[in-house]
C-alpha cells in the first residue's frame, strides 16, 4: 500500500506540471463560464454545457491517458524490474492519471456549476462528468495495455471515442428506424447501456426533466423506469464502465511483455 | 540459486527461447554469450518477470517465480539500454529509487558507484541531456544500489569509457568475492575472459554449451577464449 501511494505521488508530481492538463482546465473554465453567462436561464446553460462536456471529456480523458501511458513507458519498465506487483504499478499509475483528470474537471466545471447553478441537476452534471472521466481513463488504459506501440494505442483510443461519441448514435438510429414496427423499449435500454456517454447524458437529463431534450433513449428510460429507478440503473452501469475496462487492463498488463 | 527448466518463449511465431535448461549458484560470474537475437536479453527478462514465458519453469532459491515479486528484492538489473523517465533529473531518479526501496533497505544503500563514477556533480542534470555513457553509469549504479545478491548486467561496458569500464569490472569482481551471483552478457571476449568463471553459449534460443572457461580452453587447446569458443561452435 505504501509503495502504491509512492507510485501515485511520482505520477502526480509528473502530471501536475503537464501543460496539456492546464490547457484542459482553461478550456473547461471558459466553456462553463461562457455557457452560464450567455444563457440567462441557468438550466439552459447547464444543458448547453452538457452537450459540450459529452464530447470533450471522453476525448481528452482517453487521449491524455493513452499518450501519458506510452510516455511513461520507461517509468513503468523501471518499476516492473523492482519488487512491485504489476497490479499495484498499474493501479498506481491509474490513480495518478484519474486523480489529475478528475481534479482538472472539478476545477474547470465544478466551481462554476456550484456558483451559477447549485441545484440537484448541477450536482448530477458534476457527478456524471466525473464518472465519464473515470470510464474513459479506464478505456484509455485498456487501449494502451493491449497495444505495443504508441501509434496503435492512440489509434484505438481515437476509434473508441469516435465510436462512442459519434458512430453509436448513428447505429442506434438505424436500428430504431429498421425495426420501427416492433416494440423497441427494452432493446433501446440495453443499447444505451452499451455507451457510457449516452448513460451520462440520460443521467443528467433525467434529473433535469426536460423530456424534449432527452432524445429517444432518455424518453424510454423515464417511461420505463420512472426517474428514480432510471437513475440507479444508469449510475450502476456507468460504474461498470469504469470498473470492467480497468479490470481487463489489469489482467492484460499481468501478461504483457515489457 | 537460479534454476531454469525447459524455458520456452514465443513471440508470435518466433521462438526467442526454445527449451533452456540452466542452473546458476552463488559466488560465480557467468557470461551469457551468443549472436545478436539469440535470446540473451529475453532470458534475463524472463527471470526478472518482465517477459512472461510461454512454458517452462524458473526457480529462485527453490521457489517458482511465477506470480511472485519478492525475489526481485534480491536482484539488481542493468538493462542493455538504460532508459529512464525523460523529465527527471538524475538526482530525482536516484531519490525516487531509494524512496521505493526505503522500507526494505533501511538506509543500507550501496552508493559506491555514485562516488567512483563521479555522478554527484551532474545530479541536477535532466536525464534527457545525458550522454549514452553517462546513462550506462546511472544504470550500473542502480543495479548495485539495493545491495542485491544476484546481479544481471546486460552488456554493461558497451559505451563506457575505459576508466569507467575498469571501475565497473572491479565492482563486479568484488561482488563475486562477497558471494554474489553475477550474470553478464557481452560480446567482448577479452572482457569475459578477464572477469567470468564460465560461459553459457546461446544460439537461436538454445544453450549450445555451459562450461567453465578453463574447461573450454583445455578442451580446445586454445589460449584465447574467443578462438576457443569459435572452435567449439564450428
Amino acid at each position: 500500500m505504501i509503495l502504491m501511494l509512492k507510485i501515485i505521488k511520482y505520477v502526480l508530481h509528473d502530471i501536475l506540471r503537464n501543460r496539456v492538463l492546464i490547457a484542459y482546465v482553461l478550456l473547461l473554465l471558459v466553456s462553463s463560464n461562457g455557457m452560464f453567462l450567455i444563457n440567462d436561464d441557468s438550466t439552459k446553460g447547464l444543458s448547453s454545457l452538457l452537450t459540450i462536456l459529452l464530447i470533450v471529456i471522453p476525448l481528452v480523458s482517453i487521449l491524455f491517458t493513452t499518450i501519458y501511458f506510452f510516455n511513461s513507458h520507461e517509468f513503468i519498465e523501471l518499476l516492473v524490474a523492482q519488487p512491485l506487483r504489476r497490479k499495484k504499478i498499474l493501479l498506481g499509475v491509474y490513480s495518478g492519471v484519474a486523480c489529475s483528470l478528475l481534479t482538472a474537471f472539478l476545477v474547470g466545471i465544478g466551481i462554476s456549476v456550484v456558483i451559477f447553478d447549485a441545484t440537484a441537476t448541477g450536482w448530477y452534471l458534476i457527478f456524471a462528468g466525473s464518472m465519464l472521466t473515470l470510464a474513459f481513463v479506464s478505456l484509455g488504459f485498456l487501449a494502451s495495455v493491449i497495444t505495443r506501440d504508441k501509434t496503435r494505442g492512440v489509434g484505438i483510443a481515437l476509434m473508441l471515442w469516435f465510436y462512442f461519441a459519434l458512430i453509436f448514435d448513428g447505429i442506434l438510429l438505424i436500428v430504431l428506424f429498421t425495426f420501427s414496427d416492433y416494440p423497441l423499449e427494452k432493446a433501446t435500454i440495453v443499447m444505451s447501456c452499451l455507451n457510457p456517454i449516452d448513460l451520462a447524458r440520460i443521467l443528467v437529463l433525467l434529473k433535469m426533466d426536460i423530456s424534449a431534450l432527452m432524445g429517444y433513449t432518455g424518453a424510454v428510460f423515464t417511461q420505463f423506469f420512472g426517474s428514480g429507478l432510471g437513475i440507479i440503473l444508469s449510475v450502476s452501469v456507468l460504474a461498470a464502465w469504469v470498473v470492467i475496462p480497468l479490470l481487463l487492463a489489469l489482467r492484460a498488463f499481468d501478461k504483457k511483455n515489457l | 540459486m537460479i534454476k531454469v527448466e525447459s524455458l520456452v518463449k514465443k513471440f508470435g511465431g518466433f521462438y526467442a527461447l526454445n527449451g533452456i535448461d540452466l542452473e546458476f549458484s552463488r559466488g560465480q560470474i557467468i557470461a551469457l554469450v551468443g549472436p545478436n537475437a539469440s535470446g540473451k536479453t529475453t532470458l534475463i527478462k524472463c527471470i526478472l518477470g518482465m517477459v512472461i514465458p510461454t512454458s517452462g519453469n524458473i526457480e529462485f532459491d527453490g521457489i517458482n517465480i511465477s506470480g511472485q515479486v519478492n525475489y526481485k528484492e534480491r536482484i539488481g538489473y542493468m538493462p542493455q539500454i538504460g532508459r529512464f523517465p525523460d523529465h527527471m533529473s538524475m538526482g530525482y531518479l536516484f531519490g525516487m529509487m531509494k524512496d521505493l526501496g526505503k522500507e526494505r533497505m533501511k538506509g543500507n544503500f550501496d552508493e559506491e558507484l555514485v562516488e567512483l563514477f563521479r555522478l554527484q556533480p551532474v545530479f541536477h542534470k535532466s536525464i534527457r541531456t545525458l550522454s549514452g555513457g553517462t546513462r550506462q553509469k546511472v544504470s550500473a549504479t542502480l543495479a548495485f544500489l539495493f545491495n542485491p545478491e544476484v546481479i544481471f548486467l546486460d552488456e554493461p561496458t558497451a559505451g563506457l569509457d575505459p576508466i569507467a569500464s575498469e571501475i565497473l569490472k572491479q565492482k563486479i569482481r568484488n561482488a563475486k568475492t562477497e558471494g554474489k551471483l553475477i550474470l553478464v552478457t557481452s560480446h567482448i571476449m577479452s572482457e569475459i575472459e578477464e572477469i567470468a568463471d564460465s560461459v553459457a553459449y546461446l544460439e537461436d534460443g538454445k544453450i549450445l554449451f555451459n562450461r567453465s572457461i578453463d574447461k573450454i580452453k583445455a578442451e580446445t587447446g586454445e589460449e584465447r577464449l574467443g578462438k576457443a569458443i569459435f572452435r567449439l561452435i564450428q
